[in-house]
Parts: C-alpha cells; structure tokens; sequence
C-alpha cells in the first residue's frame, strides 16, 4: 500500500487540474451490463406470489418475502386496540419526521412509530447534502434533466417533476427550522457538485448533514408535542374489509408485547434494504435498513417498481477494517479529489453517475487488476482526498469534511496526506413501493415516503436527491394523509392478507418456515461479526 | 492476515469474561460475544452517538468513554454501555424566540451552575470542547456555542458526567437552532427561487419535459452544458436551456 501510495503522490501535481471525459450515454450503458452488480447472473429472482408477482428483486429480499410472518395471525386479538389516531407514521428517519410534522401542523391526531431510537436513520448518516436548484444559472428543469438522465430515463415524470418542483421549498423549510447550512462569504447558500449534475446544487452543513437536519427535526417533532414511540417497529399492516390500510401490529422490543395501532391513514416510511447485504456486500446504512416496509407492504398488496436495482457508492471505504463500508462522501469528488489506481492513473470522470463510477472501479479491480490490496486481503482503488487540499488551499478538508476527517484520524490515517483507499459498497434501493405523487402507494390509506418508496429516482439515485426526496414526499405524503383521514371511517381490522399470502407460498411450494420476516434487527454474532467484502 | 487466525485477547462486559481477535472495534467485539443489539446500537459509522460505551483498563484508574463503533478492544478491559440518558429538553417555539445574549440562559438556567471542572471536555468522545461552549452560552454568544457544539452526536457522555447537571446537548442544539434561524441570514436567491416557482415561471418546461419520449430526453441530456469544477466567472452559452429548444420545437 504504501509504494502505491508514492506511486499517487508522484502524478499527483500532473493530473491535479486534467479535465477526464466524460462517457457517452452508449458506453455508460456498457460498463454497466458489464460490471454493475444489478446484472450478474444470479443475484435476482423473479416472485412468484403475490401483487408484485413477476417481478425480479435481489435474492436477500426474495427469501424474506417468502418467509414466514413474525406474527400468527390466529393468535391476535384486533379487538383489543392499543391506540387509536388519525395518522399513524412508522419510521423515525426523515421521511418519517417531515409526514409527522406535517400531518401534524394539518390538525391531524398523529403518532410517530420507529424501530430503534427516533432519528436511528439513513437519514443521520447523510454526508453530502441536499439538491435545490437555486444558482443563478440552474433551474428546476435542469435538476429535472439530471435526475432522469442518472436514473436512466425510467423515473416516473409525475413524481420528479414534484421532487424539482418542491426542492427550494423544502431548503427554505429546512433553514427555517434552523439548520445551518454551509454558506459562501457573502453569506449566500454554498452548493456543491455530486455525480451526474450539470450544475453545483448540492446544500450542506459540513459533512454532517444529515445529522444536523435530523437533530434539529428530531427537537421539531419533540417540540410540537407529538407523541413518539421508539423500540416499537411495525411487524404487519393491518386492512380492513374494503382492503384499505387501517394500521399496523408493533412489537414492543423491550417486553416482547404486540400492540395494535388502529389509524385512519398511515405512512411507512422503513428506510431501505443495506442490512440485508446484497450479494455480500458491505453497506453504509443504519443498523436499522433491514426492508421491513417492504415485506409488510408487498404482504398487504402494495405493489413495487425498479427494486431489482440497487445503488452500489463508488467509495465505500476499503481500509481500515473497522471502517469497511462506511461511506467516505461524494462531496470529495465534488471538490475535486479524484479516484486513482494502483499506478496512480486515474480511470473515469469522478462525477459520473454512481451506478457508472461503481462500475468503473469493479472494472479496474475486477478486470484490468489495477486495485490495491489491503493487509487482509481486500482491494480497492485511491480516492486521492490531498488533491482536495492542493486544488481548493490548505485547511479545505477541515472545513468541508470535519467528521470524515476526525472518523480517519482516530485509526491514524491523515486524509489531507494520504489518499483514502475505497471500493463499492450497498448505499440506497433505488426502487421500492410504487407512489403517486402525493406518497400514496397502490394500497388505498397506505403512504410511503423516502426509501421504501421508489419511482422518482428510475434504476439510478443522484447524490443529494434522498435527502430531499424524504422530504418532499414525507411532506406531500402528511399532508394528504392527514386530510383523507377526516372523512375516513376504517372498518373492521383484519389480517387475511397474511393467512392469504402464507396460503398462496405454500400452494406454490416456496414457504421458507426457517425464515421469520420482517428480520427487524441484523444478526452480526460470533463470527459474521467479522467483515467480509465481497468483490 | 486473517482476522480469525489473530490473537485472541480478554475482554470483560458487563463483568463477564470473553476471548475476541484483537483489532475489532468494541461493537464488533461484543458481537463476536454472541450480542444482537437493540440498544447501544445505530449509524455505526460514528455520528449517532447511540453506542456511548464506558471502560476501565487494568493499569489505568481512569473511566474512559467512547463510542463503541469508533474504539478497538484493549486485553483486559472492562466494558459497559449506556443506551439511554435522561436529558432535560425545556419546550419552545423556535421561531418567537429571540437571538438574545440571555437566551440560552433564560431557557436553560442551570447553564449558570457550571463549576468549570472541563470533564464534559475530557470525556466527549468527538473531542468538542464542551465546557468552552457553555462558557460562551453563558456569556450569551450563540455564534459560538453553535459552532463549536457542532460536531455534537448527543451520546451523552458530558451530561452523564456534570456535576453541575446541565444537559449540554440541548443546551446547543438550542443555540445552533436559534443561530441557523435567527442569526444566519435567509438565502435571498432562494426566496427568489421559490417566488418564481409560485409564479409558475416553470410549470411551462416541465410540463413539457414530463411529455417527452426517452429518445427525446437522451437528446436534451446529452447537449446540457457543464458546468466547469472552477466556474468563478462562468455563464453557461445557452441560459435558458432547455426551454429555448423545446420553445424552438413548438
């Protein structure tokens, strides 16, 4: 490592300010067939149960679908109702606290559900920032553009067009609630660069921003009184006989309880899938990612798009093995850090699309053996962080990225020195629950909004769109719930959907009975405590 | 080499004895033990601040806190966990609050209590200088206490360890808020933005760009125009793309 290093310090003044091309739409769809893991062999299958029947998603989430049901229908009691609310929001990450607020702010009775503690997130874990399209020479058009291209022009035009449109309404929000977004000397918004933009529009509050804009929502929910239950995760949706949502089943992970929330509308918003370890590999994601929503949902017939696609970050960190997976931001690319080989050559335009720059480095490693080998036997390539100091003036990497900074620090390694060694890790489902445009999935009184649901970002995310996806639709998705709620009457509660689908895995001979989903927390014990990457 | 194949070392939690490969970090170790946390649990990336761990090591009669994803495992330590720590939160309504220097003191007075020991300094495990920042809170420099106080993870650790009792975390998630609302200026360009958007100055394009075929939308994609890593005086050629096209197209 460190003769590849010298190797990197010495081109390093060479390639400081060379301009990369960029690929041409035809070879960005190459490198993909070629090495995204989306299209390896035998990574996906096809349900075959089911509303989302026919679909292909990974395996990890296929044999979640048909495990079976943490609860036994035949042993619940829906009589004995533990609360009742207009609108009942499960999941405490950013969608969640923007539906709560929001619904709330609406006159609606609401109650805010979450797995782990309120905030526990992918949300808090957000390094880079938040798209708006605010500069002088951008526009919601442009973000429009962007977005689609990276998604490979199969996102739904209905719900970009309400993720552009809403962006600087929701930065505008968001300062207001008191965030402290980065700011230019003039003390004007500062944006940045991601992958795939045309335009700096990237917001931040250093590289801890998604940490700053959940604690301060977080002291938001506390301080319009909402009620919060924490350590209570959602296990099953509840329907009453016209098929409409009308609450769920907790699991009190403290007394092992179920309690049932009986609700007029309700609002998932579970976060994402990392945590089950697609193909084996590492992720960033919170403790928590483990697609409840999803198993809940497609249970109760809500159907899915684009979740055979998966988001793979180009620099998930590779060294050292405390640190594996851990996201090392796409700020860093914007700010010009460039990712370089073994030689010290560089590869690919840095701000490519994800799926596009994950891509490249697999095939650097995987094909052209240009990766570098770790003590234990991982590769990566270099995510050359010193240029950021040499391209922007000294002192740059700890203004823009503290945390990253203090994060490498503490195993000794000095990222305004020495480059960060990376490879690509699990970041996002791209796809998920299919929504409308107000939140509202297939399944009439049943919302989503973030990562569970999917459509708005087609078969590829852009850096910057999540954090402000969670908040346009958790806020479009509170208001209409809250709303549909006041006419809303919910019948009588059942749990058929259950019995039915558990019925129909059987007919078809696939019920795995050693699988009880949703998992709701990982299983890292004894020796899956040890890291494993997968290349 | 492998981690299986390294050396084992002792390590107590919660009292009881264990045998994990040396280099893990503390929440790995625990997991080889045979743990699935609820609990002390969350980002393990270091910015959650649930995983707040307190040890002692043989040699050392210090108690030392950490964040159990951010610290290896030492022969012989000792290990417990604090999941939960009660925290005063005062209620307010951010936006009738003035960014007055007696602010934080009005709604948080047992700030005024501090005994300037500096162990809330010592023990934050994100090395933030938290007796400074209550100090500033003290003397009525929002400013400050938000920027100092920013890297906060709210583990804890200072609250559990004041004698004085303050609850420093919301103490300065208070002043960040006030900072960022009341103090830091509202982005005019961004007012501007939204103004227009009301105005429907867009609904045109996009109404447009949501009708478009793939091949269509590849053609625009293609002949955006980028904007350079250095654009300090940059005006891109064509300022009204894409709607100058597709106005061109009608």
């Amino acid at each position: 490592m460190r003769a590849s290093i010298r190797k990197v310090e010495e081109t390093r003044a060479s390639r400081a300010k060379e301009e990369f091309p960029r690929l041409s739409l035809k070879e960005r769809q190459e490198l993909l067939h070629r090495f995204h893991p989306d299209y390896r062999e035998g990574g996906r299958r096809e349900l075959r149960v089911g509303v989302n029947k026919g679909q292909r998603v990974p395996n990890e989430l296929a044999d979640l679908f048909e495990g079976l049901s943490l609860i036994r229908p035949q042993e619940i009691d829906l009589n004995r109702i533990h609360r009742e609310v207009d609108v009942l929001v499960i999941g405490g990450g950013g969608g969640g606290a923007t539906a709560a607020l929001f619904a709330s702010e609406s006159g609606a009775r609401t109650l805010l559900t979450t797995k782990l503690r309120f905030g526990d997130s992918n949300t808090i874990m957000a390094e880079g920032g938040i798209q708006a399209a605010v500069g002088p020479y951008d526009s919601p058009a442009l973000h429009y553009l962007d977005t689609i291209g990276g998604g490979g022009f199969e996102n739904l035009p209905n719900l970009v067009q309400a993720l552009v449109e809403d962006a600087p309404l929701i930065l505008e929000w968001l300062a207001r609630l008191g965030v402290m977004f980065d700011r230019k000397e003039d003390g004007d918004l500062l944006a940045s660069f991601a992958g795939g933009q045309c335009r700096r529009r990237v917001h931040s509050a250093a590289d801890y921003t998604g940490m700053e804009i959940m604690r301060v929502m977080k002291d938001e929910v506390y301080s319009r009184g909402i009620e919060v239950m924490e350590f209570c995760p959602a296990v099953e949706l509840l329907l009453d006989e016209k098929g409409r949502c009308g609450g769920a089943i907790f699991l009190n992970l403290d007394t092992n309880e179920r309690w049932i929330v009986r609700s007029k509308t309700t609002i998932l918003a579970t976060g994402g899938i990392g945590r089950l370890h697609i193909q084996g590999f590492p992720t960033t994601n919170h403790y928590g990612a483990t697609a409840d929503g999803l198993v809940m949902a497609n249970r109760a017939g809500a159907k899915m798009i684009f979740m055979d696609a998966i988001q793979f970050h180009p620099t998930g960190t590779a060294y050292p093995e405390q640190l594996i997976g851990l996201l090392v931001s796409e700020a860093f690319r914007g700010w010009s850090a460039q990712l370089v080989n073994c030689e010290g050559r560089r590869f690919i335009n840095e701000l490519e699309t994800r799926d596009v720059t994950s891509s490249a480095t697999i095939r650097e490693v995987v094909e052209r053996k240009k990766g570098v080998s770790t003590p234990t036997g991982m590769q990566g390539v270099w995510l050359d962080t010193p240029l950021v100091e040499l391209n922007k003036g000294k002192g740059t990497i700890h203004r823009v990225f503290p945390h990253l900074f203090h994060r490498f620090h503490t195993f000794g390694i000095d990222i305004t020195k020495e480059p960060v060694l990376v490879y690509p890790t699990q970041h996002y489902q791209n796809g998920g629950l299919l929504i409308d445009e107000n939140g509202e999935t297939t399944v009439p009184n049943l919302f989503a909004a973030g990562e569970v649901s999917g459509g708005v970002h087609g078969r590829n995310r852009l850096g910057g769109n999540s954090l402000l996806d969670i908040f346009v639709f958790g806020r479009r998705a509170g208001i209409l719930a809250a709303e549909r709620s006041k006419g809303t009457k919910v019948g009588r509660l059942t749990l058929n959907h259950i019995i039915e689908y558990e019925r129909e895995l059987e007919r078809e001979g696939i019920l795995k009975k050693g699988i009880r989903s949703p998992i709701l927390i990982p299983d890292y014990r004894y020796g899956k405590a040890l890291p494993q990457i997968h290349q | 080499m492998e981690i299986k194949e390294r050396r084992l070392i002792p390590i107590y939690i919660f009292g009881k004895r264990y045998e994990v490969p040396e280099g893990l970090t503390i929440q790995k170790a625990m997991e080889y033990s045979g743990y699935q946390f609820i609990r002390s649990c969350g980002c393990r990336g270091g910015v959650c601040g649930a995983c707040l761990t307190e040890y002692r090591t043989p040699k050392d009669y210090r108690i030392k806190m950490v964040l159990a994803c951010q610290s290896l495992v030492e022969p012989e330590m000792q290990i417990t966990q604090s999941p939960f720590i009660p925290m005063r939160r005062a209620q307010y309504e951010l936006e009738k609050l003035k960014a007055q220097p007696d602010i934080l003191g009005r709604i948080y007075p047992e700030i005024y209590r501090c005994l300037q020991c500096n162990t809330c300094s010592r023990v934050c495990p994100m090395e933030i200088p938290v007796m400074e920042y209550i100090a500033c809170a003290i003397r009525g420099e929002i400013e400050k206490v938000a920027t100092l106080s920013f890297p906060c993870v709210m583990c804890g650790a200072c609250v559990l360890k004041c004698p004085a009792e303050i609850s420093q975390p919301n103490v300065a998630l208070l002043a960040r808020r006030i900072y960022g609302r009341h103090i830091l200026p509202l982005s005019h360009r961004l007012s501007q933005r939204i103004e227009e958007i009301k105005q429907g100055k867009y609904e045109w394009v996009l109404g447009r760009l949501v009708q478009l075929s793939t091949s269509e939308l590849m053609e625009l994609y293609t002949r955006r125009e980028q904007e350079p890593q250095e654009s300090g005086h940059w005006i891109p050629k064509e300022i009204n793309f894409p709607e100058n096209l597709l106005r061109e197209d009608q």
